[in-house]
């Protein structure tokens, strides 16, 4: 406490001590006769700004060196390695475009710099010039939104026939999963059902469902591509997974959607990274209240033996959770509620 | 163009401030200088009509709000820089907020909401629009005031007003807002989903809504300014770059601002008369609302379309005054004047339809968001064309580094950091990867935070000897352009690397992520840099305040030798501006070494054979 008290009053002190000095060099200055102190101050000021591009271009150079190993992330799934390769060619463009404008700029404001004897040009406009300096961004930007958009389609469009369907809901502050079963088929949902036992508010009625199983981990098969069903049941989160570039809004009252290709398993991984204990994670992005930073979900990549070999351990949502329980209880009455009050609207309708 | 109309010199209806009215027996002034009405207290400082005054309110307002916008900034990176590390000072200031001096996740995301909400609007759109267009409108297109100084008047109330509200809402139990900046039903429109959902929530709406209604009438008032109240010759093609910006800026203003209001009162019905505009479906706290058939994202949609236009709003101002500093100091006129009207006109329209790349992850339609692709990146043509033109301006100049000066090309340098990025961003394939992440924190810090602030700093160091008659510390000054350069650059730049590992903001604690925890150091890195800008803003701030009162006074009444109309009133600008009759233009503002002459005031008659424009 004392400390902190003491530290604020130094510096404090140190802001009075910089700023005493500042007047004094005004005093100097009046002393001096003021153009002297400008044409000065002008040439120490312009010698800074090509200081500072130097200093400023090898400290960028050598941050990118040093912090690259974490910085670029594996890219684990098929179109994760189009976006990388999109961003690169991204980076290109306005790398160049970064180096050369902002030596243009400090390079000019140091080399035409307040002399007396030198008069600024006077070159109010020039067409041509413009016109070129139109005609080239435009032409980079369209290269990159052809490109952009291009994948863009690919990634938004059709899931595979083939793709496996996980469905993934999230609530203040976790992930729920839930995976078709034997049959393949995911089972009907409905907002009624849900209770804090039937968590997705999974429909019994529906014969589908019977086999659904709502595992804690998230396991896929590599190489398969699979289909994320994205739902929430309370505000907005957002399904994160850096390693697999994906991310898709979770919305209370719409199914969002988001189809991939794990490409790297588990294990390949932390071979690769050298990390024994590395482990992909399912971030939230998108601010969901005050647990927001700790909503996390695990995913396992593995080999479809390995998967079939889990999905074999996994018991039914219903048979294990539900059935014989309370809650199938709650659920056969939510279900009748809901069957009178559809019967009394068709009436009313009919009438 | 014709020369439209102009207010006549002699403006017999002008009534500037109401002790006016009150004391003339009926006798027509002459000219516009009221120094023999005697302004009270309240009258001169408190409810002026006076733009200079109610820009210098809004200045001094905007500042606060800086400090604490700021200072709320320090406080939450205290916690991302050294996570876990109790500060017992934090405890004995914020009490039950920072817990063993550790801040609390309810506090830390109130910070965060809060720093948003205050620099968005109460600095960089209230602080920047509010001081320039009011002190610069007037001045700069040689009328005595703006159209309707009343209207003026309340306008800086209703920000006041918005301001008291706002910091009000930290004393609440709950504390104040703390789902974020951008408040996202359902997690601001449900009162259990988050403890600033409540009260907190309440008074940010409100709030927010005084703000609207001072925006819209300070915009009204500047569009009505520009278009009816130039000067003799002032055509639209002699306007000084910073009235452009300013007219532009308030267009947006006035199209945009009413979309949030409309967003802010669908939110208000749906905590309080439980309406269901955004919300469906939603079980929370183990019961279910009965809330249905609404629609979350119809309010992203609603909220964007004023938040992108928003953040020109934010950059726009910026932009002239940096056009304006870089011709003057450079002694050169602006490079391509046309084209720097033209892209600021392009960017404007752009800016209303590019309001969906915000929402490119949120489910919408993948053929609309295409769209949304095309149309945001065609936003970087004109902006490419603007800092080309800054540069060319800089090009061959003869370069006088006034603080100002440094400010607008520390300015040009942020906005193209900041702006190549926004490429990566804008092209929705890339922004799966970094939406949401520490790349979109580095990108909007950089280009409309630092960049806007860098153009506000230049205005302030410019137009301070004639808001005050007196000029600011040169010293100073550079010690504090090169502290926030460097500063700002360490701050923000490593942000990108750790937004390409994908790392999320809005987040607390990297702890449970072992994807994002490996940053800790540079974390650390970047608290110590925000807290080193921080106080250099510090010294800006006291030699701002010094020089108010003991700061070298002003010996002519053009200290930059600049073109424009301001400098051609007295030092001592009185309620009125000029003296005598109104000053009539002849040329561009931007005729800097022509001829052989240094500068030539717009008020200095063509010579024979000299054409008008340039």
């Amino acid at each position: 406490m004392t400390t902190s008290v003491l530290v604020i009053l130094a510096i404090v002190m140190f802001a009075l001590v910089i700023f005493q000095l500042a007047k004094t060099t005004e005093f100097v200055a009046i002393l001096r006769g003021e153009d002297k102190t400008r044409l000065e101050s002008d040439r120490i000021n312009s010698r800074l700004m090509v200081v500072f591009l130097v200093a400023g271009m090898a400290a960028l150079f050598w941050s990118v060196a040093y912090f690259k190993k974490h910085m670029i992330l594996e890219s684990a799934s098929v179109h994760g390695e189009w976006i990388d390769s999109m961003f690169n060619v991204t980076l290109l463009f306005t790398g160049v475009a970064f180096v050369l404008t902002q030596i243009a700029l400090f390079y000019f404001a140091w080399r035409y710099k307040h002399t007396k004897d030198r008069k600024a040009l006077y070159y109010p406009e020039n067409n041509k010039l413009e016109m070129w300096w139109t005609i080239i961004p435009a032409m980079v930007l369209t290269t990159l939104v052809v490109i952009g958009l291009y994948r863009w389609f690919q990634i938004t469009g059709p899931e595979p026939k083939d793709s496996n369907v996980v469905e993934i809901t999230g609530k203040q502050f976790s992930w729920m999963l839930r995976y078709p079963g034997k049959d393949g088929k995911l089972g009907e949902n409905r907002f009624e059902y849900i209770t804090e036992g039937n968590g997705v508010g999974i429909d019994f009625n529906d014969p589908r469902s019977r086999d659904d199983f709502m595992p804690s981990e998230m396991h896929l098969v590599v190489n398969r591509p699979v289909l994320l069903r994205i739902k929430a049941r309370d505000v907005i989160h957002d399904v994160g997974i850096p390693h697999f570039r994906v991310k898709m809004d979770a919305v209370p009252g719409i199914t969002t959607r988001f189809w991939f290709i794990p490409t790297i398993t588990t294990e390949e991984m932390r071979k690769k990274t050298g990390n024994p204990d590395f482990t992909y994670e399912i971030a939230c992005d998108q601010l969901c209240g005050t647990g927001h930073f700790g909503m996390k979900g695990t995913i396992v990549v593995e080999s479809q033996e390995e998967y079939d070999k889990w999905t074999s351990t996994q018991k039914s949502f219903y048979e294990s959770g539900i059935q014989g329980t309370a809650e199938e209880k709650k659920f056969a009455e939510i279900s009748m509620q809901l069957k009178n009050a559809e019967a009394a609207k068709a009436n009313t309708t009919h009438e | 163009m014709s020369d439209p109309v102009i207010n006549p010199p002699l403006n017999p209806v002008y009534t500037g401030d109401t002790t006016h009215r009150q004391d003339s027996t009926g006798e027509i002034h002459d000219h516009g200088h009221h120094e023999h009405h005697k302004d009270n207290f309240i009258t001169k400082y408190i409810f002026s009509q006076d733009h200079k005054m109610i820009a210098k309110q809004f200045l001094i307002t905007g500042m606060f709000w800086a400090l604490v916008g700021g200072m709320l900034s320090v406080i939450f990176r205290v916690q991302l820089g050294f996570p876990n590390q109790a500060f017992p000072i934090l405890e004995t200031i914020f009490g039950k907020w920072a817990p063993g001096g550790i801040i609390s996740p309810d506090f830390y995301y109130m910070l965060i909401t809060m720093h948003g909400t205050i620099l968005v609007f109460f600095v960089l759109t209230a602080g920047l629009s509010g001081t320039f267009a009011n002190l610069l409108i007037p001045l700069q297109i040689g009328a005595r005031d703006m159209a309707s100084p009343f209207l003026n008047m309340l306008s800086y109330w209703f920000f006041f007003m918005a301001s008291v509200v706002m910091l009000a809402s930290f004393f609440l139990p709950q504390g104040a807002s703390d789902v974020g900046w951008t408040a996202y039903p359902p997690l601001s429109a449900v009162h259990e989903a988050s403890p600033g959902s409540g009260a907190g929530m309440d008074f940010w709406l409100i709030g927010m809504a005084l703000f609207i209604f001072s925006s819209l009438l300070g915009g009204l008032n500047y569009i009505t300014t520009v278009l009816n109240l130039r000067t003799k010759g002032m055509s639209m093609s002699k306007m000084p770059l910073t009235i452009w910006a300013l007219l532009i800026t308030a267009v947006l203003g006035l199209l945009s601002f009413p979309v949030l209001l409309g967003a802010a009162i669908l939110l208000i019905f749906d905590r309080t008369i439980g309406t269901s505009f955004y919300l469906d479906n939603i079980f929370i706290n183990g019961h279910a609302l009965p809330n249905d058939g609404g629609n979350a994202i119809l309010y992203q949609h609603l909220f964007w379309f004023l938040g992108h236009p928003e953040v020109y709003i934010v950059i726009l101002p910026a932009f002239g005054l940096v056009s304006e500093v870089l011709a003057t100091n450079a002694r050169k006129p602006i490079f391509g004047y046309r084209a720097m009207i033209l892209s600021l006109l392009a960017i404007a329209i752009i800016a209303f339809v590019v309001w969906a790349h915000h929402m490119f992850v949120t489910g919408l339609n993948p053929f609309v968001a295409s769209v949304f692709v095309f149309l945001t990146l065609l936003v970087a043509v004109p902006s490419a064309i603007k800092v080309f033109n800054w540069i060319a301006t800089v090009w061959q100049g003869n370069i006088k580094f006034a603080p100002a000066m440094l400010f607008a090309i520390g300015f040009v340098s942020m906005f193209i950091s900041g702006g190549l990025t926004g490429i990566f961003l804008g092209n929705s394939a890339l922004d799966i990867e970094l939406h949401d992440t520490y790349f979109v924190v580095a990108h909007f810090h950089i280009v409309m935070g630092i960049s806007a602030f860098f153009g506000m700093f230049a205005g302030v160091y410019h137009w301070f000897p004639k808001m005050y008659g007196r000029l600011m510390n040169n010293t100073l000054g550079y010690i504090h352009f090169w502290v926030t350069m460097v500063g700002a650059y360490m701050i923000f730049w490593p942000m990108h690397y750790m937004g390409l590992a994908g790392v999320p903001r809005r987040y607390y604690s990297f702890d449970a992520f072992q994807s994002f925890n490996m940053f800790g150091g540079l974390n650390e890195f970047i608290t110590m840099a925000a807290m080193l800008v921080f106080f250099a803003q510090l010294l800006f701030l006291i030699n701002f305040f010094y020089s108010i009162f003991y700061g070298r006074k002003l010996t002519n009444e053009n200290p930059w030798q600049s073109n424009t109309l301001e400098w051609t009133t007295p030092i001592k600008t009185g309620h009125g501006n000029w003296p005598g009759d109104l000053p009539t233009v002849y040329r561009w503002p931007y005729d800097y070494s022509k001829n052989g002459d240094e500068y030539i005031p717009q008020t200095t008659p063509l010579r024979e054979g000299e054409t008008g424009g340039h």
